[in-house]
């Protein structure tokens, strides 16, 4: 019920970020979300992709250094309150949120909010209890 | 003015007579009393005896700052602890400093060599001294402060630091000299007017600067900016410290070098060959008076030239232009010695950190800045996909950097493989300070 999330350290200059946008448009890879943590002299880029393997390889293999993190994707219907939905539940048990991005789905009805947790597994664990959506990986990377 | 008029403008022979004496005393006292000289003189095949001329100095090896570094602490004292005074240490490469003792009549002479250097900066015992070299094991605050009281003048003890504290013990108590490195004067300077200060209208007359490479340009703004006149001094601690030579007022060019208490050469710095006067390369000294901690063909790696011709001050003794540069990749920050083996040490001291770095030396307004870039590694950035992971570590290294080299610096991280791969001897320093 995990989602596999790529992220790449980057410099703050001109041309770090089209260096990486233009790696993997080469090798035919598809970003399905993505965002963009700054500092005022690095960056960190998280992407979801169709192929995290493959990213990987590319973009280690041009020098770039290169993580895999487990992050959490939670489908919640796209309207008021959505959001919130879930973090009253994660707040009342205490689960701590490092960082999110959200998307919203292609048919426009549900959007997905990629979640950072300290220990996925039990925030997992916590979110289907509470009858939360959580999308697997494959669903994700092939939407 | 001149302050040992006699020991000052010895003719040449009689000087040379008087080195040639001392060295053999030198030779001999060390031979007998460091182990450390006994085997390198035996290596070199030399004995004390050989020296009979001052051109047999030549037989003598040399001694590097490694060899003062293997015998941390006190492996190169010639006389017992319970004759040494003071010790004072500089900073050394691996966390190692160097450490020099001082005995009874060393504390003298070094205070009158340092008085020396006042009276040639035109000082008397009427001036007040504001010593703004830091007190403690650097040995430019003592060095100056026993000068100071040497000649008699007043010596206001500030030590570095406090700067506005500084500017207001300079308009309070109307120093007319100050003894600093020459951008903190420029520091001083700056703040003063920022304070709104007239900076000019301080009663210094006179500034003695050094323990940091600067320029004829520099001279010319201090002397603006602070209405006063500029000299340079020179000096190292394991040498002896501030006061080995000294600029003097009526000259203005080039530094003399007590040449009653010091043996200078020029070496070629990858040859070792001995350079004839007014060529540039390697200052090496060798102290003939010092009994605590003498040193024998000490390779300086400070880059100058001698002048050799008369100065018109009537001393004697030779001139060393200004230093010009390091052999060695040694840096100076603020007047604080730096080697990036240091940073190394440092980077290599945080798990997971691996030692490609670069260092980035630049001057902002007239404070020496250093910046170490460091490639993120695959172990840090595998724990670190949060940005405050990466702030934490910059922070660490920041703090770590200031404990162990006393300078602060930024740290700035930087993509991995960026910085060029070195084959052999490492060139880590982008400088782009204009000296």
């Amino acid at each position: 019920m995990k989602v596999e999330q790529i992220s790449i350290f980057l410099e703050n200059k001109p041309g770090a970020l089209e260096n990486v946008t233009r790696l993997l448009k080469e090798a035919n890879i598809n970003i399905r979300t993505l965002s963009l943590a700054d500092t005022s002299d690095f960056g960190i880029l998280r992407l979801i992709v169709n192929d995290v393997n493959k990213t990987i390889k590319v973009l280690s293999d041009n020098g770039l250094r290169v993580s895999k993190t487990t992050v959490v994707a939670v489908e919640v219907p796209d309207r008021p309150g959505g959001l919130h939905s879930i973090l009253e539940v994660l707040a009342k048990n205490n689960i701590n949120v490092e960082y999110l991005y959200a998307f919203v789905e292609k048919s426009g009805e549900n959007a997905v909010i990629i979640f950072r947790f300290d220990s996925p597994d039990s925030a997992v664990d916590v979110l289907l209890k509470n009858g939360f959506t959580v999308m697997p990986g494959e669903k994700l990377y092939s939407f | 003015m001149i302050y040992n008029e006699e020991f000052e403008t010895l003719p040449r022979e009689v000087l040379e007579s008087l080195q040639l004496k001392r060295l053999q005393q030198v030779s001999q006292r060390v031979y007998h009393t460091v182990g450390f000289y006994r085997k390198a003189f035996d290596k070199a095949g030399v004995n004390p005896d050989d020296i009979k001329s001052l051109s047999d100095i030549r037989k003598l090896p040399f001694t590097t700052k490694q060899d003062l570094r293997d015998n941390y602490p006190f492996g190169l004292f010639a006389v017992p602890m319970s004759s040494i005074v003071r010790l004072h240490a500089s900073s050394g490469t691996t966390g190692r400093a160097i450490v020099v003792g001082y005995t009874k009549r060393d504390i003298d002479t070094w205070s009158e060599l340092m008085a020396r250097c006042f009276v040639a900066a035109g000082l008397t015992k009427n001036d007040i001294i504001h010593n703004a070299y830091g007190y403690g094991l650097f040995t430019g605050g003592l060095g100056a402060h026993y000068g100071a009281e040497k000649l008699g003048a007043s010596v206001i003890p500030m030590s570095g630091g406090n700067t506005k504290r500084q500017i207001m013990i300079l308009q309070d108590f109307g120093p007319t000299a100050i003894c600093c490195t020459p951008s903190y004067a420029l520091n001083l300077a700056e703040q003063g007017v920022a304070m709104g200060v007239e900076m000019q209208s301080l009663k210094l007359r006179v500034g003695i600067f050094g323990a940091e490479p600067w320029t004829e340009k520099m001279r010319d703004e201090i002397e603006n900016k602070l209405n006063l006149t500029a000299l340079n001094i020179y000096g190292l601690s394991e040498v002896m410290g501030p006061g080995v030579a000294m600029e003097c007022m009526e000259g203005r060019c080039g530094m003399h070098i007590f040449e009653d208490h010091f043996i200078v050469e020029v070496i070629h710095p990858e040859t070792g060959e001995l350079l004839p006067y007014g060529e540039e390369g390697e200052l090496v000294f060798t102290t003939i008076t010092k009994e605590a901690f003498p040193l024998i063909r000490f390779r300086t790696r400070d880059i100058s030239r001698l002048i050799a011709e008369p100065c018109r001050c009537g001393r004697s003794h030779i001139r060393m232009d200004r230093v010009t540069g390091r052999s060695d990749d040694m840096l100076i920050i603020r007047g604080v010695n730096v080697f990036p083996s240091q940073i190394e040490a440092v980077l290599i001291g945080v798990t997971g950190l691996e030692p490609h770095y670069q260092l980035i030396v630049d001057r902002a307004g007239t404070m020496d800045t250093l910046e170490v870039q460091v490639e993120v590694s695959e172990q840090i950035f595998a724990n670190a996909d949060e940005v405050r992971s990466l702030q934490n570590l910059e922070k660490h290294l920041i703090k770590d950097l200031k404990d162990y080299l006393g300078v602060a610096a930024k740290v700035k991280l930087i993509e991995p493989k960026t910085l060029q791969r070195f084959e052999g001897k490492a060139s880590r320093i982008i400088d782009k300070r204009k000296i």
